[in-house]
């Protein structure tokens, strides 16, 4: 029983990585840019619901609301003050890797300079009343993470496989160049990418301080890190491989702080995407696509 | 007025002209060849008339307008469709998706409308969706519409290109060596099919092409490219008989 009580709360801690998760694979999918400034999404959208909520002492409804419309603005912000330029000059990826370190370490001092280093800490935003599930104690973040993600999981699906935007998504992915001369404007496509990419980590920020209660400027780091192992674990580029990651990760992690000890659990989780991707390059879903040359 | 008429095209790459004082000129639907020994240029113009390179000096007018500066979808988007040399479907997504992609800016329904999954979304993705399996009738090719473009034998791939040109509406359609890696009866298939084309469509075709029974049997008129500047054009009987032609295809 305290197992799969276990399971539950790393399939909820999970989640949150998962959602990240996606961000990263969606950026990566369509401009092979690993976006380290992603973390710092989940940051900013952190401060927004203290921002809303805490300081200015609005309705729930609206600190829910809030991270998803900031994120979602700052993605596109950040593609188009940081990105958009070096894309389409066709910079070499290393620039772009370098920009986004550079991005990520900027959003982290401004937000310490805006609301100071310290830790700052909230009450659940969903209450924290725990259920029994046929003896199970679960708790209600747990619950909600999970279905949570699994309904933006679906979400994306059908955004990706079945509507003109995934589509055109998926053409700008595979070859920009063919698919602006039919048509596509591949600028508005990456951008919108960006902004779903930054929409789900804002969703992830609701989850995050459901969860945990807590934001500090540099929250982002370890959490994006995970992400992005989620990601690669999975297999970069793969929307059910992100979620697939995200969800392994948090068990693990779960498992091994629950039966080893808690401070390992962070070499125990690096370790576990060494060894895997030694046997699985391509990550646990991904395809082996042959590099674009 | 001309469909399509380029003045003194020219564009230099790193000093070395490579196109100079091109004078083209398309009617509509107009089959027009572009021909010329390898390295000739002759992608180099369709680069330059798709936006994807700008021109270093000259003009180009399509349907009445400069088109010169504008980005390569929004040329596209103004009735400029084409093909590849070297064929560049969207091979992880299916036959139809690849068709369906091209005719995206003619599909009208928001994000809200596609997620909340409210009529118009399916009524349009169901309208494109059949206009995706005409335009595959006439190659014969519904049954492969599920297919991914990848699987496709090469022969099929070229023509899917074609289609998913078409899908854009285009009032010209590029066809860059349309014929590569046929067979004898498949080209003369291809001959029928391009006729058959401008006829369905009201297009005109100007199209680069190696193979000469493909050009001479189908084009009503032929620029001649050599070095990156016209040497003739005409009728094919005129090409045919012309003495800088017949130089610049055997040497000398």
């Amino acid at each position: 029983m305290d197992f799969i009580t276990q399971l539950l709360n790393g399939l909820g801690l999970g989640s949150i990585y998962a959602l990240i998760a996606l961000g990263y694979s969606m950026v990566y999918g369509i401009v092979q840019l690993i976006n380290f400034a992603h973390g710092d999404i989940i940051m900013v959208g952190g401060y927004a619901i203290y921002v809303v909520l805490v300081m200015a002492g609005m309705p729930l409804w609206l600190a829910v609301l809030a991270p998803l419309v900031v994120c979602g603005l700052a993605g596109m912000l950040i593609e188009r003050l940081a990105y958009q330029r070096l894309l389409t000059h066709n910079a070499e990826r290393i620039s772009l890797l370098i920009t986004a370190l550079g991005v990520s370490i900027f959003l982290q001092n401004l937000f310490m300079i805006l609301f100071g280093s310290e830790t700052k800490t909230m009450s659940p935003l969903f209450g924290s009343d725990s259920f029994a599930l046929g003896g199970l104690s679960v708790t209600s973040a747990t619950l909600i993470n999970i279905v949570v993600s699994v309904v933006m999981m679906v979400m994306l699906q059908l955004l990706v496989n079945k509507t003109k935007i995934g589509k055109a998504m998926q053409a700008t992915s595979e070859d920009a160049g063919a698919a602006k001369l039919m048509g596509i404007n591949t600028k508005r496509i990456i951008l919108l990418t960006f902004a779903v990419g930054s929409i789900l980590a804002g969703v992830g920020a609701v989850l995050y301080i459901n969860t945990y209660q807590q934001i500090r400027p540099t929250m982002g780091n370890l959490l994006g890190l995970k992400a992005f192992v989620a990601a690669v674990l999975g297999g970069i580029g793969s929307i059910p491989g992100a979620m697939l990651g995200g969800y392994l990760l948090g068990v693990l992690e779960q498992l091994t702080k629950a039966y080893i000890t808690s401070e390992v659990t962070d070499a125990v989780v690096f370790a576990i995407l060494i060894v895997v991707l030694l046997v699985r390059p391509a990550g646990l879903m991904g395809k082996n696509r042959k590099e674009k040359v | 007025m001309a469909l399509l008429e380029t003045k003194d095209l020219g564009v230099i790459f790193g000093g070395l002209k490579a196109l100079d004082d091109v004078y083209l000129k398309v009617e509509e639907k107009e089959i027009v060849g572009l021909i010329g020994p390898n390295g000739a240029g002759k992608t180099t113009v369709f680069n330059l008339l798709t936006g994807v390179y700008a021109p270093t000096k000259g003009a180009i007018r399509f349907n009445g307008q400069s088109i010169i500066g504008k980005k390569p979808y929004q040329i596209n988007r103004l009735g400029i469709a084409r093909t590849f040399q070297n064929i560049r479907l969207f091979k992880h997504l299916s036959v139809l998706d690849n068709i369906k992609v091209a005719m995206n800016q003619h599909m009208k329904y928001t994000v809200v409308e596609a997620m909340l999954r409210l009529p118009r979304y399916w009524k349009e993705e169901a309208r494109v969706a059949e206009k995706a399996r005409e335009l595959l009738r006439i190659f014969d090719m519904e049954d492969t519409a599920e297919q991914m473009a990848a699987n496709l034998p090469y022969g099929q791939q070229r023509k899917l290109e074609i289609l998913r040109a078409l899908a854009s509406h285009p009032k010209l359609l590029l066809l860059d060596e349309p014929a590569a890696g046929m067979n004898p009866t498949e080209t003369r298939e291809l001959m029928e099919t391009i006729r058959r084309i401008r006829e369905m469509f009201g297009v005109a075709i100007l199209l680069i092409e190696h193979d000469m029974n493909l050009v001479m049997g189908v084009c009503e008129r032929i620029y001649v490219l050599d070095y990156g500047t016209l040497i003739a054009d005409g009728t094919p009987e005129e090409i045919r008989s012309n003495e800088k032609v017949i130089k610049a295809y055997l040497g000398g």
